[in-house]
């Protein structure tokens, strides 16, 4: 956790520092919810903070649509961006490591070291590419409760997440009660609207429809689907702002400010050039079929289906305590969406909290530095790890 | 029984706690810091919510663990079910309401009584001020009339004429001056001593 003797770099106090992934086998099958199993898999997993003796102060962290393991700290000396959640994990921060044993998992079916799409599959020798299997909330869930047996960890003190992430937080209280204390749900959703599936669609629909894509094969062509996975992210990326925070941040800003119109396609508009950095930079480090079948995983969420359409019936089983977190400007899963969550809970008698948190930015806001969050966040972790006695 | 609330609980809040059944589901409207809650959990093993609009209040209530939803009370109550809670609490927030007949006519759907105190409005140092020509601005109501949050503050009389008009029970009342004490006086001549009115509310 501490930088290597040596390095000519020192870490901001409250960050856990240089950190490692390892790689986790999971040899226990898995039924997926589409109906095929896998025998065993593997998920690329980061660790922060020490479980103690008791293994009751762990903290599951959930990654969202783009996210991975590399939830905070660094990967070597000369690494310049920390991990996702930096801002929220480490000494001192709301997700405290001096406290908390904090896990984070690389979700199955990712393409940052976890079994999935670009790994190989043992039956043919071959990348998965689009042979691998469409998962589910409800699958991840299933695969971190079989990475928890590994690590010897019969109950998390808390499952923590934010968007996507926060799905898995709700969807973990539902599965798996007995085997968490609290679920915090961070800028979330019950399911999808349309609107939110429409943006997936069309996402899908950029990278299916890019010529390099070739049917989800296009290792086996040494090429990849740039374009349409570019698109993919530059959509995502406007759901994540709200039209404040974008005109704030851009307005209408030209790159040559000042300047006459230049009456072509290139980049002249501030949004424009930022669009397109996002989809340039997201391409490099993300695959095409992950991102398909996370915007699936996405859609298919619905906790309340099998409970005949009622979310507090879907969350009778429940008892964990739950803190729910929404962001005013966040228009992706608005505040209505996880008051949804909120009210389901009352009706069903569960504790809850829940904060609406001033905005800055829209859905990004569960990312960003923001005081109001922290204090809320950190209350209420502060009370968990009291709970857990660390 | 646990013995009744000390000198850690402001003193209104302290008697609507003697009217708060043990065990019992509450929803405290305007929670605040959690106080009441937390001292109900802690002495009479009510379980509830707090409902708050201030998020500096809900980090308060979330710290001491008390089940805070930030809401505004404006906004409406229609996420709740009919009957799901005992008791239905709001303290010092009905006159700074937008509607506030609503507000009541919520919290008695959702709860079989409410609790409701108002500052009222016809105490005497009220009246004179009025009759000096002054809006007042008295211990029960710190505020110039141009920063209030108060928009819609009523006497003792109004609420009784509203309880009557729309049919609700008024099961009990206590009326208190300004150091929060009752007495045979206040309590005959309530619309011109009391400074603040507690009510519990049934459906009739």
């Amino acid at each position: 956790m501490n930088p290597a003797a040596g390095t000519p770099r020192t870490w901001p106090a409250d960050s856990v520092g240089l950190v490692t992934p390892h790689r986790i086998d999971i040899d226990a099958p898995l039924t997926l919810d589409c109906g095929r199993t896998l025998p065993r898999h593997q998920l690329m997993v980061e660790t922060y903070g020490r479980l103690d003796a008791a293994a009751d102060n762990a903290v599951l962290v959930c990654h969202a649509l783009s996210g991975d393991h590399h939830a905070a700290g660094y990967h070597s000396p000369d690494n310049r961006k920390p991990g996702w959640w930096e801002h929220y994990i480490g000494p001192g921060k709301p997700i405290d490591t001096h406290r908390f044993f904090v896990v984070c998992p690389n979700n199955l079916g990712g393409c940052r070291g976890s079994t999935g799409p670009t790994s190989i599959d043992p039956d043919s020798g071959r990348a998965w590419g689009p042979d691998f299997p469409l998962v589910t909330v409800h699958d991840w869930v299933g695969s971190q409760a079989l990475l928890a047996d590994a690590l010897g960890i019969d109950r998390w003190a808390a499952v923590v997440g934010g968007s996507l992430g926060g799905m898995q937080a709700l969807q973990w209280a539902i599965q798996h009660p007995q085997r968490l204390r609290h679920a915090v749900v961070i800028a979330a959703a019950p399911r999808l609207s349309a609107q939110n599936i429409a943006f997936n669609e069309i996402a899908r629909q950029a990278i299916l429809s890019d010529p390099e894509f070739h049917a989800g094969r296009y290792a086996e062509y040494g090429t990849r689907p740039e374009r349409g996975l570019k698109l993919a992210r530059m959509l995502g990326h406007i759901t994540y702002l709200s039209d404040t925070a974008m005109r704030e941040k851009f307005g209408r800003l030209r790159r040559d400010s000042g300047q006459a119109y230049g009456f072509n396609y290139d980049v002249e508009f501030e949004v424009e050039s930022y669009l397109r950095h996002q989809g340039a930079s997201f391409v490099e480090r993300f695959d095409a079929n992950t991102y398909l079948l996370m915007t699936k995983a996405l859609d298919y969420f619905d906790p309340a289906r099998e409970a005949g359409g009622d979310l507090a019936t879907a969350l009778h089983p429940a008892t964990a305590r739950f803190l729910v977190i929404a962001f005013a400007g966040d228009w992706r899963f608005a505040p209505e969406r996880s008051r949804e969550i909120v009210q389901a809970l009352v009706r069903v008698g569960k504790r809850v909290s829940y904060a609406e948190i001033g905005s800055r930015f829209g859905h990004d806001d569960f990312l960003m530095p923001n005081a109001e969050y922290r204090r809320v966040l950190g209350a209420y972790l502060a009370r968990v790890a009291e709970e857990a006695g660390t | 029984m646990s013995p009744p609330p000390g000198p850690e609980l402001r003193a209104d809040l302290a008697l609507i706690c003697e009217w708060i059944a043990p065990h019992s589901r509450v929803l405290d409207l305007g929670c605040g810091d959690g106080a009441l809650l937390a001292w109900l959990a802690a002495h009479r093993d009510v379980a509830g919510y707090g409902l708050e609009i201030d998020p500096e209040s809900v980090a308060a209530c979330i710290a001491r663990g008390i089940d805070a939803i930030q809401a505004d009370l404006d906004e409406g109550l229609a996420g709740f079910d009919d009957d799901g809670f005992e008791t239905v609490v709001m303290t010092q927030a009905l006159q700074a309401l937008a509607r506030p007949d609503a507000v009541v006519a919520e919290m008695l759907r959702i709860g079989r009584r409410a609790i409701v105190t108002l500052p009222n409005f016809g105490h005497w140092r009220a009246r004179l001020a009025l009759a000096r020509g002054r809006m007042p601005v008295t211990a029960a109501l710190p505020h110039a009339w141009y920063d209030t949050p108060n928009v819609h503050l009523c006497t003792v009389a109004d609420f009784e004429t509203l309880c009557t008009t729309r049919g609700w029970t008024i099961r009990r009342r206590a009326l208190l001056d300004r150091r929060h004490r009752s007495g045979p006086l206040i309590r005959r001549l309530g619309n011109l001593l009391a400074e603040i009115a507690i009510y519990e509310l049934g459906r009739g």
